[in-house]
């Protein structure tokens, strides 16, 4: 009899509720065709205004770290339809022949935005558009560089990650940064897939792409600019902007470890100032994942819960890091629920 | 069973459609509440906030994929066999997990972790031996974010599927034959809710179904989940002891048939 209660639970058996479902199901095709846009076709529900009048697209500030290579600081804030989505670190690289752009950010108007800077820099062709992972603030704006043709690079499990994620991420995103700012943004998955290194030649300079295990997530990539010397490490690095654990805080330490050995003339962290001194940079956020595991480690280890664990470890570390509260509770959630296997 | 098994993960997917929307789509006033108390309790009387059950679940799911809820019942008011349905009243699949406990359950206290996909109430109603329905209720904040409902190493949740760990603690309970353990699963508990952007096609739902734990031949808990539990299903719980030998069974079973079993003396000392 309990059985057959919950099986009716599980399918709206009332007619209001087979209604909303209809509704449901309407609102969810309409969002698969925006979804499924595949690049260089036309993009279909952009709004009328745009066809007929060419928005004027304001380029992003950005500041030349090294030469050749271009920086936009995104602001320290979750997404917004003040912002548009532009949280992120966003980096071009100029070469003798082409212009590689990492990450592109939230929206398809932030990808214009960084577009138009590259522009206002240099008319060589847009030959790469390389993603650091797959968080939305990162790749939302590689529609805007589909007409350059370029490759869309990211780590090998990056379009597992997104197949399993991206419908829910459009979701969310267009309702955090509302119709205006997120208007015509739709998901371009990577074209050519990092299985471990990969080099891109730009002329005169040359990008070493290395796919990274398991840490800030599952499909993380670094890049490294051998004619200047700096290595952009995505959301591999925070600095101010409190970290964001989504993959392992074991692997993420231990590759720590590894990435404080690579001779780097400067980084580039996915959230913080646009360039930083290596490896000065990363100590903050090592501390405060060294402190965010030992803690609990020991809370698993005297048997408290993961409640307990999320409302206490960490607090420590508040005073050093933006948007603490927004995210510490969450690491240290996933912090737990990894850590208790062991 | 295998039929009632596969028509479920049909039914689960049906709804799994609805989740990637907008959290603005679950408006005031589809409260889903009247017609979950008319299909999972036949609009029978429940009594609320009698204090016979209480839930603790935090104001703001942290990780909506991950959202720890504590339920205590109150064996003063309640002997078993007992009844519990956890809800969450916008989900998909709105009914969390169902839990019968039988007269190896001491204390009730059980943890459990779930997904939790639009801010909603969340309950837990306890059905007495006497037929009595009671419940509690809280609202709680999913934040969502980036903490989409999916593994956060995929490769690690398949590699390592099936895998089973049981934790025991002592202390902290007053009945002194009430011990509490913690059961893992590494299950990656996939909705069905995720599209693969590349194929436009559903990633079939992969669940655990059903879990039951006794101690010797007594039953624990049984218990009958579907894809609002979270990935890795963990659930901590209490039981009631006789003595030394004693030993804890579990058998697991998920939507592909698979079925998993484990058992462990319990142990007297220290937690493991
Ligand atoms: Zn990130």
């Amino acid at each position: 009899m309990l059985q057959k209660r919950m099986t009716a639970t599980l399918l709206p058996s009332r007619p209001d509720l087979r209604a909303s479902l209809r509704r449901y199901l309407r609102v969810v095709f309409g969002m698969l065709c925006l979804t499924l846009a595949l690049p260089g076709g036309e993009s279909g529900p952009v709004s009328p205004a745009a066809a007929q009048t060419t928005p004027v697209v304001l380029p992003l500030s950005v500041t030349e770290i090294a030469p050749g290579v271009f920086v936009h600081q995104g602001a320290y804030a979750l997404f917004a339809p003040s912002n548009r989505g532009d949280i992120a670190n966003l980096s071009f690289v100029i070469g003798r022949d082409a212009v590689a752009v990492i990450d592109t950010g939230g929206s398809l108007a932030i990808g214009q935005a960084l577009r138009a800077a590259i522009r206002t820099v240099t008319d060589k062709p847009i030959r790469y558009v390389i993603n650091t992972h797959m968080h939305p603030d990162h790749l939302f704006g590689n529609a805007a560089f589909v007409d350059d043709r370029p490759e869309f690079i990211g780590h090998h499990k990056l379009a597992r990650a997104l197949a399993a994620r991206a419908e829910r991420y459009l979701a969310l995103n267009a309702q955090w940064l509302g119709p205006d700012a997120f208007a015509g943004t739709r998901l371009i998955v990577p074209t050519r897939s990092v299985e471990n290194r990969s080099v891109i030649d730009l002329g005169e300079r040359e990008l070493i792409l290395e796919a990274q295990p398991t840490a800030h997530t599952d499909n993380d990539l670094t890049i490294q600019d051998t004619a200047s010397g700096t290595l952009f490490l995505g959301d591999l690095l925070f600095m101010r902007h409190v970290p964001v654990l989504d993959g392992s805080i074991r692997g993420w330490l231990a590759l720590i470890s590894r990435l404080e050995q690579v001779a780097a003339a400067r980084v580039v962290p996915g959230h913080g100032p646009p360039v930083a001194a290596w490896p000065e940079a990363v100590q903050p956020q090592k501390q405060y994942l060294q402190r965010i595991s030992s803690d609990v480690r020991r809370m698993i280890k005297e048997g408290r819960s993961i409640t307990e664990a999320a409302a206490t470890v960490g607090l420590s570390e508040k005073e050093a890091w933006l948007l603490f509260d927004e995210f510490n509770a969450r690491n240290v959630t996933a912090a737990f629920a990894e850590l208790e296997w062991e | 069973m295998t039929e009632l098994i596969a028509r479920r993960s049909v039914l689960y997917l049906v709804g799994a459609v609805i989740t990637g929307l907008p959290v603005t789509l679950a408006r005031a006033e589809d409260d889903p509440w009247p017609g979950l108390h008319q299909d999972v309790f036949r609009n029978r009387p429940i009594s609320e906030e009698d204090g016979l059950v209480t839930l603790e679940a935090p104001v703001r799911a942290e990780d909506a994929a991950l959202v720890p809820l504590t339920v205590k019942i109150d064996r003063d008011k309640a002997s078993a066999p007992l009844t519990l349905t956890l809800l969450i009243d916008k989900n998909p699949a709105p009914v969390a997990a169902t839990f019968f406990f039988g007269e190896g359950s001491g204390e009730i206290v059980l943890s459990t972790r779930v997904r939790i996909d639009a801010y909603s109430n969340v309950r837990a109603v306890v059905e007495t031996s006497a037929g009595t329905l009671h419940m509690t209720t809280r609202y709680v904040k999913a934040s969502g974010g980036c903490s989409a409902p999916a593994q956060k190493d995929a490769e690690l949740a398949d590699a390592e599927l099936g895998q089973m760990q049981l934790r025991q603690f002592d202390g902290g309970l007053p009945a002194s034959t009430s011990r509490e353990a913690q059961l893992m699963i590494r299950h990656p508990n996939y909705s069905g809710m995720q599209m693969n952007q590349l194929t436009g096609y559903y990633i079939p739902a992969k669940f655990i179904t059903d879990v039951e734990v006794k101690r010797g031949d007594a039953l624990v808990f049984r218990m009958e989940g579907g894809i609002s539990l979270s990935a890795d299903p963990n659930i901590r719980f209490t039981f009631r002891t006789t003595g030394p030998g004693d030993v804890l069974t579990v058998a697991a079973k998920d939507t592909d048939g698979r079925v998993l079993r484990g058992s462990w003396p319990v142990k007297s000392g220290k937690e493991s």
